[in-house]
């Protein structure tokens, strides 16, 4: 059936279920088949919607959610070689060249940043609050 | 000459689920979380679009800012929805209303034409309210 025949709000219910499905499923091994089965779309229809939505293509949004997602698991403590699994890509190669790729850093340098950072809140967390707001809420003085 | 807005408060009545709201539902960004003592802490969050912008998101408490009688006024008046607190812009904002809806986000104006482009209002979990904008 030709999406034109839907009423858009109808159509954007469904891209946006579709990327709450990846939203929800980025650890699992998931492709396009399954995200566009959710979105009860054909795949040509499926992918030239989504992307004009969201400016990626459901599997450029998938690996921008990985990422996203190692990011924060690095900064949580994991190690990398753990991230990469967690976050499902399968090599650790492919998932090293892309989080440098999209973050600018390869992810043992970003996880040894985020542990200093980890680290400066427990040892001197004022030097990382503007002192201007510090000072109003009375933390300067502890 | 100001050159930029890099901090604004948002005064909220519990971090917790503050934090909660404006990065599982907004899907805005934790930038830093601070504790600073056993009730407050230092938490800001942001875009991945706007780097150097962040949102404090600010618990309202009896300190030297706000005395006991102030922080009780305040909490009142944010939890009635005295406060307008800014506009967040969407390049698409049928599909963000939307997506936000689906996550349980109160809306109280749908999306609607201006001559500036399209708009929504919602309220954050505090009752802060924001514009959701789609500009021209």
């Amino acid at each position: 059936m030709a999406t034109e025949q839907y009423p858009k709000v109808y159509l954007y219910k469904r891209i946006v279920r579709a990327k709450l499905f990846i939203d929800g499923h980025w650890s699992e091994k998931i492709d396009l088949d399954n995200i566009s089965d959710e979105a009860y779309f054909s795949k040509f229809h499926f992918i030239r919607l989504f992307k004009k939505i969201y400016g990626k293509t459901p599997h450029q949004y998938l690996i921008f959610v990985r990422i996203e997602q190692a990011m924060r698991l690095l900064s949580s403590g994991l190690p990398v070689v753990a991230v990469c699994y967690a976050v499902g890509f399968e090599e650790l190669s492919s998932f090293s060249r892309l989080f440098k790729r999209m973050i600018g850093t390869n992810p043992s340098v970003y996880f040894q940043k985020q542990q200093d950072i980890k680290r400066q809140i427990t040892d001197s967390p004022l030097a990382l609050i503007p002192h201007c707001f510090a000072y109003q809420y009375g933390w300067l003085e502890k | 000459m100001i050159t930029r807005l890099t901090h604004i408060n948002i005064y909220v009545l519990d971090q917790d689920s503050a934090l909660d709201f404006y990065t599982n539902k907004l899907g805005l960004k934790v930038i830093i979380d601070v504790p600073m003592s056993k009730d407050a802490r230092w938490l800001t969050v942001g875009t991945t679009e706007q780097p150097g912008f962040e949102i404090n998101l600010t618990l309202i408490h009896e300190s030297l800012l706000h005395s006991r009688e102030t922080a009780k006024t305040l909490r009142e008046l944010v939890k009635k929805g005295t406060f307008g607190v800014g506009i967040f812009t969407c390049t698409d904002i049928l599909a963000t209303y939307e997506e936000l809806k689906a996550k349980g986000v109160e809306f109280i104006k749908t999306p609607t034409k201006e001559f500036y482009g399209t708009e929504a209002l919602f309220k954050d979990d505090s009752g802060n309210w924001f514009s959701l904008a789609q500009l021209n």
